[in-house]
């Protein structure tokens, strides 16, 4: 044999311990121990506690008067839950708006799986016809008052409708800002720094009682709509300027080679520019996204009983009195999931749209 | 092609930015199918010259006609204008979102109403020609420098301009990228396009120009053939920045 098989060594090993990790991380100085030991001890006084009450400790299921254990008491969100979900609509409906829930994602479904053009703007002009039908009533379908709505329902609703309608409009907003004709210029400033000048509860409270004054007072104007419209002005003056702050990170020279190519403003701005702007802004138009979600919660101020509204009002139940703590606990971890989705999406978008090292 | 018409005038133009003087009394004619370099020192006014060409830069005073056409401030004659006129700028410009044939077939689908696939031939023709059509699905920020630059090229061929105008298109490359970039010029030259390039590339300009264009200050200072340009300037202010360039 003319070769010696060389016996592979082992690869060395980075590995030098979680005990090099801490060092490095945890303890690299004497400040940074005594952070982390405060932080260590604060999280021992908060977490154990904390689970002992919201599982170990906790009710799960039974009656009211055979509860032993000190901790959460959940049953009174299951006594609940349907108040909190769907406010006072009524219950032998329950299934319409669960219904335009599942079509909402099926919706969703086939307008990404499909390429017929056709298809997309059938889906894009019938949903909001056949939600607003489902949930609402009309064509045969029993009428459901709009101050029955209430919970997560009228909180997925208002969201909605303020996300997706704002949106467009706090681009148009931002492209007038950043229009180079004056008086579309000023117009869409004077807009945007009224709406954020002044608090949602204002703007909430403007629209619940001037709204109305401009329109004749036999047309019944819907208090929720009125809500809806309010929430959306505001949101739009907020979208603008995260997407007026995209544009602005625009290099020049893609509006000249834009110019150059002879791309007419409209498609230089569609195919060009907001792509890009919009893409650098989405950290923070789902930023403001979160937010108005959880504005919404404000709609209690005029008499609209949303999910952390329903706490309240189910919580002075003489049967459930002393539950709420219970109550506002489960609708903060609704609240989160939901925000925390929304920027768990916005991440993957972000990567998605990525094209530097695509 | 007719190579007694011009396509490019400028007559005694005059352009300030604020109080600042940047270009003075521009007067300079283009034959169609002719081929200028215009090179001086950095601030002398170049890229802002070009730049009147296809409206980018607006100017105060004197009259620029192109193909025939006054550039006014009329929003119809300058996309008239800018549909005869290519540029390629220094740092590409290229759409960084979209692919690269996408680039290339922007303008022709949504611009001139080319059918798509009819557009993706052209592209994908202009592409071989500046080689690089193995590239067509990538991104822009993927490519080299050079190769963007080529991309940058094509793009503008795709709208079969009369015009191409260069603002120093290698002077933002890798110095081993300069020759492929160049090289595709120079085969531009046999199409018969009408090319005003800003460029300190000497060689370049030795081998391809109809005419050196001097600049200093906002102003025409000398202008020659590139053989008399280079070996008899006439004005100190070229002879200086020839020894200086050549020292490089
Ligand atoms: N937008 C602008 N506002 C004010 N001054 C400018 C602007 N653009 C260019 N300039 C000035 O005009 C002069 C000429 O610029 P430019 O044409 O870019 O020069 P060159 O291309 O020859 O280097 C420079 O002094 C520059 O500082
Ligand atoms: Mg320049």
């Amino acid at each position: 044999m003319i070769y010696n098989t060389i016996q592979a060594k082992e690869a060395p090993s980075n590995t030098k311990g979680a005990i090099h990790w801490l060092k490095e991380n945890l303890f690299s100085s004497i400040l940074n121990s005594i952070l982390t030991i405060m932080a260590f001890y604060l999280l021992y006084m908060i977490i154990p506690p904390l689970i002992n009450w919201m599982i170990i400790d906790a009710t799960w299921s039974g009656s009211k008067e055979e509860i032993t254990k000190d901790g959460a008491r959940w049953i009174f969100i299951k006594e609940k839950f349907h108040h909190f979900v769907y406010g006072f609509y009524p219950e032998e409906f329950y299934y319409r708006p669960n219904l335009a829930l599942v079509l909402t994602f099926l919706y969703i479904y086939i307008f990404r799986k499909t390429n017929n053009k056709n298809i997309r703007y059938f889906i894009f002009f019938s949903y909001p016809i056949i939600i607003y039908t489902l949930v609402a009533g009309g064509f045969g379908l029993e009428h459901i008052e709009t101050h029955k709505w209430g919970g997560l329902l009228l909180t997925i609703v208002v969201a909605t409708v303020g996300i997706i309608v704002s949106f467009p409009i706090g681009i148009i907003l931002a492209l007038g800002r950043a229009s180079n004709m004056p008086i579309i210029r000023t117009l869409s400033t004077i807009y945007i720094e009224f709406f954020r000048g002044v608090p949602l509860i204002t703007i909430l409270f403007m629209s619940s009682v001037v709204l109305p004054l401009f329109f004749p007072s036999e047309l019944e104007f819907d208090k929720l709509l009125r809500a809806i419209i309010g929430i959306t002005l505001f949101q739009a003056a907020y979208i603008a300027e995260v997407v007026r702050g995209g544009l602005q990170a625009i290099p020049k020279g893609q509006y000249e080679a834009a110019d150059s190519l002879n791309l007419p403003y409209w498609k230089s701005m569609g195919f060009v520019i907001l792509p890009q702007a919009l893409k650098i802004s989405i950290p923070n138009i789902v930023g403001s996204f979160i937010s108005l979600f959880k504005d919404t919660t404000l709609l209690l101020i005029i008499g609209l009983f949303d999910l952390l509204a329903m706490v309240g009002l189910t919580s002075t139940d003489s049967n459930w009195l002393g539950f709420e703590t219970e109550g506002y606990v489960f609708v903060a971890l609704v609240y989160w999931a939901f925000c925390f989705s929304m920027s768990r999406y916005a991440k993957t978008l972000e990567v998605k749209f990525n094209t530097d090292n695509k | 092609m007719n190579k007694d018409i011009d396509i490019i005038k400028f007559q005694n133009l005059n352009k300030w930015y604020g109080d600042f003087h940047v270009l003075k009394d521009i007067n300079l004619n283009v034959k169609e199918g002719e081929r200028v370099v215009i090179c001086g020192p950095s601030g002398s006014g170049k890229s802002t010259t070009i730049r009147c060409v296809n409206h980018l830069e607006p100017f105060q005073e004197g009259q620029l006609f192109v193909n025939g056409l006054e550039l006014t401030e009329d929003i119809k004659r300058i996309k008239e204008i800018r549909s005869y006129t290519g540029m390629v700028f220094q740092h590409f410009n290229l759409f960084p979102h979209l692919s690269i044939l996408e680039n290339l077939t922007l303008a022709p689908i949504w611009v001139s109403g080319t059918p798509k696939n009819q557009a993706i031939e052209t592209a994908m023709h202009y592409l071989e020609r500046v080689k690089i059509a193995d590239q067509a699905d990538k991104y822009p920020n993927q490519l080299s420098g050079g190769q963007q630059q080529r991309v940058a090229i094509a793009r503008c061929l795709c709208n079969s301009p009369k015009i191409m105008l260069f603002d120093e298109p290698t002077s933002a490359l890798d110095p081993e990228m300069i020759g492929e970039v160049l090289d595709v010029m120079v085969e531009l030259v046999e199409d018969g396009i009408t090319m005003i390039c800003v460029t300190h590339e000497m060689g370049f300009a030795k081998q391809v120009a109809d005419r050196v264009i001097f600049m200093d200050a906002g102003q025409i200072v000398e202008e020659n053939e590139p053989k008399a340009f280079f070996e008899n300037p006439e004005s100190e202010r070229l002879k200086l920045f020839l020894n200086q360039i050549c020292h490089h």
